[in-house]
């Protein structure tokens, strides 16, 4: 029965979960903390921080710990799998028209704006992570030394065509340098 | 590329995806376009504007749609695995000391500069991706590439809506323009 509860709940929160990252923190929210009681916000607020560290993206990460919390590791793939499954079939269902060998000129058509307007997105969604990650406060400005650092660097390295596998870890190498000057200038 | 082989970049991957929604975007142009020349970076954008058109993370979509693309329906279920086993695996063991974590001063000085890195990773994406997808009608698809970037950015509209207006636009709008010759 608890089975089931986790499984109908994770495929209302897969099938809603539109437009990605935190828009879908109120959709968690609701259905975990307030319908089921699965999470305090207090818990809720740990499982966004650490999603903040882990890669994976924020429904599936809570999905894991939710499955965890409630049923243990069953529980985790039980609600992954029903957070993916409402995308999993759609797309499947689009696929087929979207992967045939000819496509209709309708289609071509849309595509036409569709690809510099997805462009547009990414590069909306580019902005809000350098915005989110970059200041410490806005008012008033203090941006993190730190993140620039390891941008500036990257950015360089990026286009001198670097693969980007070793730039994260350079990333974090440069994170965890920068916090070893921060922690030896405050004690 | 045998399904394996797919199998193993995408779980790769998956474990690099940090931040959520588009930052796969560069991982997937990586392997997938610049490697192995398997996918374009206009078909690359075609791929993430379907991915936009299903609920669910991004980072998941793009997976199995580069999985359906590449290896048919096998490589879509193979994709779709793939992306869900890290976040799975990472987040079941992390589950025991999960506040020592994400409160420990280290790991968030690690992700500082990993942030940064994948700021900077974000731009050249976009920069590539928007260069490619300018190539044809240069003054309508800068129009609609900035338009795009001012909704997303100063409304709170949906995403899938903005895909659908998108769409209808083109639809409408090359209705009645000619096709441009390829050069």
């Amino acid at each position: 029965m608890t089975m089931l509860r986790l499984f109908i709940a994770f495929l209302e929160v897969g099938a809603f979960a539109f437009g990605g990252g935190y828009a879908v923190l109120p959709l968690i929210e609701r259905v975990i903390v307030h319908r089921y009681g699965w999470l305090t916000i207090t818990e809720m607020t740990d499982v966004v921080s650490i999603s903040q560290v882990t890669p994976g993206p924020i429904a599936l990460n809570a999905a894991t710990f939710v499955g965890m919390r409630v049923a243990g590791i069953p529980g985790a793939v039980i609600a992954s799998v029903a957070t993916v499954l409402p995308q999993a079939i759609l797309l499947f269902l689009f696929g087929i028209f979207f992967f045939r060998e000819k496509r209709s000129a309708t289609i071509e058509h849309a595509f036409m704006s569709l690809r510099p307007g997805v462009a547009g997105l990414i590069a909306a969604s580019t902005v809000s992570i350098f915005i989110a990650s970059a200041f410490l406060s806005t008012s008033p400005v203090v941006m993190d030394p730190l993140v620039l650092v390891a941008l500036a660097v990257v950015l360089i390295l990026r286009i001198r065509r670097a693969n980007i596998f070793p730039l994260v870890f350079l990333g974090a190498g440069i994170g965890l340098i920068g916090g070893l000057v921060e922690y030896l200038t405050q004690t | 590329m045998s399904l394996w082989k797919f199998f193993l970049k995408i779980f790769a991957i998956s474990m690099m995806t940090f931040g959520g929604g588009y930052t796969i975007v560069p991982l997937i142009r990586e392997e997938f376009a610049h490697k192995e020349k398997l996918i374009r970076d206009d078909e690359m954008l075609e791929l993430i504007a379907l991915s936009q058109t299903a609920p669910g993370p991004i980072a998941v979509s793009t997976a199995l749609l580069t999985g359906y693309k590449l290896k048919g329906r096998r490589g879509a279920i193979v994709g779709i695995v793939a992306a869900i086993l890290p976040p799975l695996i990472i987040i079941s063991i992390l589950y025991y000391f999960y506040t020592w974590f994400a409160a420990n001063f280290w790991v968030r000085a690690a992700l500082r500069g990993m942030s940064g890195a994948i700021s900077a990773i974000m731009v050249v994406a976009v920069y590539d991706l928007a260069k490619a997808s300018l190539k044809e009608h240069k003054v309508f698809s800068a129009i609609i590439l900035i338009a795009a970037f001012l909704t997303s950015t100063f409304t709170s509209i949906n995403t899938g809506l903005i895909i659908l207006a998108l769409a209808l636009v083109g639809i409408v709008a090359f209705r009645y323009v000619p096709k441009e010759k390829k050069p």
